[in-house]
């Protein structure tokens, strides 16, 4: 399961420098994939995978360190309306997320989606989003 | 054996007539060989669905009171042509809204309009006797309209070249987003099922034929504006009553980057008359060959990375210079395979009988690129010749010094043997003198990822590095990478000051 972490330096729980995925990581021994980071000077984003069984596990943790956890059940949603399944987004996703079926349908796997956003943009009918 | 049209359209008139769609013809020919299938199919329908830029819809409002010769008219903001009478206008697909935050253009007028959405008309004149009004505004839905005929001038291109990049950045370009480095190749057409693959030769696709249009009962008005089916790429003009046509084949789409462009279904049945069809419309994505093009050049001939077929690029991977990379399409197979389908079906039904065209289309036209009267400037028209340069090897403060007595910012820096190895410019020897003047040579300050262009390159070309990489000057090289020239931003200008050649 994706949990997108937000840090903010604002917060009164702001944690500051603290190493915090490696202390969750030390602390409960799961192991957690970090698939994306952004880092600027007011906030940080960070996108990791967690094994599911762990997933509760993980987010109270870091909620309790002062981290904001999101889970993102479906990274990015296909609107049906306005896909015509060209397959436009297939060879620009890093992760792979989009395939044919047999029938040339459009599947979308979004669960390898590292939420990079290429795909929105290049989609030629807007049918592609992140979910917030 | 041959087969006549009148026999075929008895049979679509009483229900017998054996329709297939394109892509089952392969595997028909195979089991019954060309004689058995000539026996057993009367048509094969074709069908493609995808990005088609060179379309649009001619529009009769009706005259209002007091009445308007309309000399500009606008709808949703997008501006259609007006030069044609007083109250006839034509909305290309691809023409932009001037006023909108989002990308906004002809081709979403046009599926608002079939959608059964309301569009705003604005008109404007100058008023003569016999049309007094200066302007209008009004709201109109499709049927408010006395005609809206779609003509396009450009449709159902025979096969498309592939798309790929060879430079190291991402290019938004009308075949969609290329990524830097060869990232990915995207492709356009629906291969077997193209209606134009099936009848090279033009036999049985020419004026005057009907033709599946977004839904409508179209027609093909003749060959295609920049029609070269001598080198594979025939194109048609057709024309449909966009009253008739359904939303789920006209779709209006934004190449990021680029802009505006339509979606069309558009299909073609194609009557089986003898052996010769059987073979033409029996092709396979193997037959259908293309070629991988790098749009990193920004030329119109550009240059060949790799040749391939439609099965290769249907597979979802081709080689190029032995590395794999992904492919993907533009044009929906799957709305072509419901474009074929549907049109089977209306045939089957009854709803649509076949016709030979009234004029045929040359097979063997080739386009042929722009006559230019007018010299395009080139960076040796204006490039700065009085180079002044150092080597990598000199010391910080004499280039500072150089900088300062030639009154320039850039300053290339040459090997021991004269050849281009990188390029110094007045922030960097500011930069170097702020942190602590530990660093002495200029090899240690210069930037070794030179952007710089060639005296034969159009100008148009250099002044789009400058702005895409954000710099102010280029070192001009020629073939051994010596400098023989430097292009500023100043000696672009020259071009604008009225020293534009004729």
């Amino acid at each position: 399961m994706k949990l997108l972490l937000t840090f903010s330096r604002k917060g009164r729980a702001d944690p500051g420098r603290e190493p915090v995925i490696a202390r969750v990581v030390k602390e409960t021994g799961v192991l957690i994939n970090v698939e994306k980071a952004n880092i600027d000077s007011m906030a940080g984003e960070v996108l990791i995978d967690v094994p599911d069984r762990s997933a509760d596990q993980i987010r109270q943790r870091l909620e309790e360190l002062g981290v904001s956890v999101h889970v993102m059940e479906n990274a990015i949603a296909r609107d049906e309306g306005e896909c015509i399944d060209c397959g436009a987004c297939i060879s620009i996703c890093p992760q792979e997320v989009f395939s044919f079926d047999e029938e040339w349908q459009l599947r979308v796997n979004s669960e390898r989606c590292v939420l990079c956003g290429k795909c929105i943009q290049a989609c030629p009918h807007g049918a592609l989003s992140q979910q917030g | 054996m041959e087969k006549s049209l009148d026999l075929i359209n008895a049979r679509i008139r009483d229900g017998s007539a054996r329709v297939v769609t394109a892509d089952e013809m392969p595997g028909i020919v195979d089991e019954l060989g060309e004689e058995g299938a000539l026996a057993e199919v009367d048509v094969v329908t074709t069908g493609t669905f995808g990005a088609m830029c060179s379309s649009g819809a001619f529009f009769n409002f009706g005259h209002a009171d007091p009445p308007i010769r309309m000399e500009h008219v606008w709808l949703n903001d997008v501006e259609a042509y007006a030069g044609i009478a007083a109250v006839d206008a034509y909305l290309g697909a691809t023409q932009e809204a001037v006023s909108r935050d989002q990308v906004y253009g002809g081709a979403h007028v046009l599926e608002e309009l079939v959608a059964g959405g309301t569009v705003e008309l604005r008109a404007t004149s100058h008023g003569t006797d016999c049309y007094p009004r200066r302007s209008i505004t009004t709201e109109l839905l499709l049927e408010d309209m006395n005609q809206a005929i779609m003509v396009n001038p450009r449709n159902s291109y025979q096969r498309y070249n592939a798309a790929s990049n060879t430079t190291d950045r991402t290019l938004n370009t009308y075949m969609g987003t290329l990524l830097p480095r060869c990232g990915n190749v995207s492709y356009s057409g629906a291969g077997t099922l193209s209606p134009l693959v099936n009848d090279p030769e033009f036999r049985v696709i020419g004026s005057g034929v009907p033709i599946f249009l977004a839904g409508a009962e179209g027609m093909i008005v003749g060959e295609g504006t920049q029609h070269s089916a001598g080198g594979g790429f025939g194109t048609l003009m057709v024309t449909g009553d966009m009253k008739q046509m359904h939303q789920e084949f006209l779709r209006a789409a934004v190449m990021n980057g680029y802009g505006v462009t339509l979606y069309l279904g558009v299909g073609v049945p194609i009557p089986v008359l003898d052996t010769g069809i059987v073979r033409s419309t029996a092709v396979r994505d193997e037959d259908i060959l293309t070629e991988i093009i790098d749009y990193g050049t920004p030329r119109r001939d550009r240059p060949s990375l790799a040749r391939v077929s439609y099965a290769d690029l249907k597979s979802g991977s081709v080689e190029i210079d032995g590395e794999t990379v992904r492919t993907s399409p533009l044009s929906s197979y799957r709305g072509a395979r419901a474009v074929a389908q549907e049109l089977k079906a209306r045939i089957e039904a009854g709803k649509m009988e076949l016709a030979l065209p009234t004029r045929r289309i040359d097979p063997t036209k080739r386009g042929r690129p722009m006559r230019e009267t007018a010299v395009t400037p080139r960076v040796r028209d204006i490039m700065n010749r009085q180079v002044i340069s150092i080597t990598e090897d000199e010391e910080i403060r004499v280039a500072a010094k150089r900088l300062l007595r030639g009154e320039t910012n850039h300053l290339p820096v040459l090997d021991g043997n004269g050849t281009l190895v990188g390029i110094i410019t007045t922030y960097d020897v500011s930069k170097a003198v702020v942190n602590d003047g530990r660093l002495r040579q200029v090899r240690d300050i210069m930037t070794r990822n030179v952007i710089k262009t060639i005296p034969d390159e159009p100008v148009d070309i250099a002044a789009q590095k400058l702005e895409q990489n954000n710099i102010s000057a280029l070192p001009v090289v020629d073939a051994t990478n010596r400098v023989v020239g430097i292009l500023s931003a100043i000696d672009l200008g020259k071009l604008f000051g009225g020293r534009r050649r004729q």
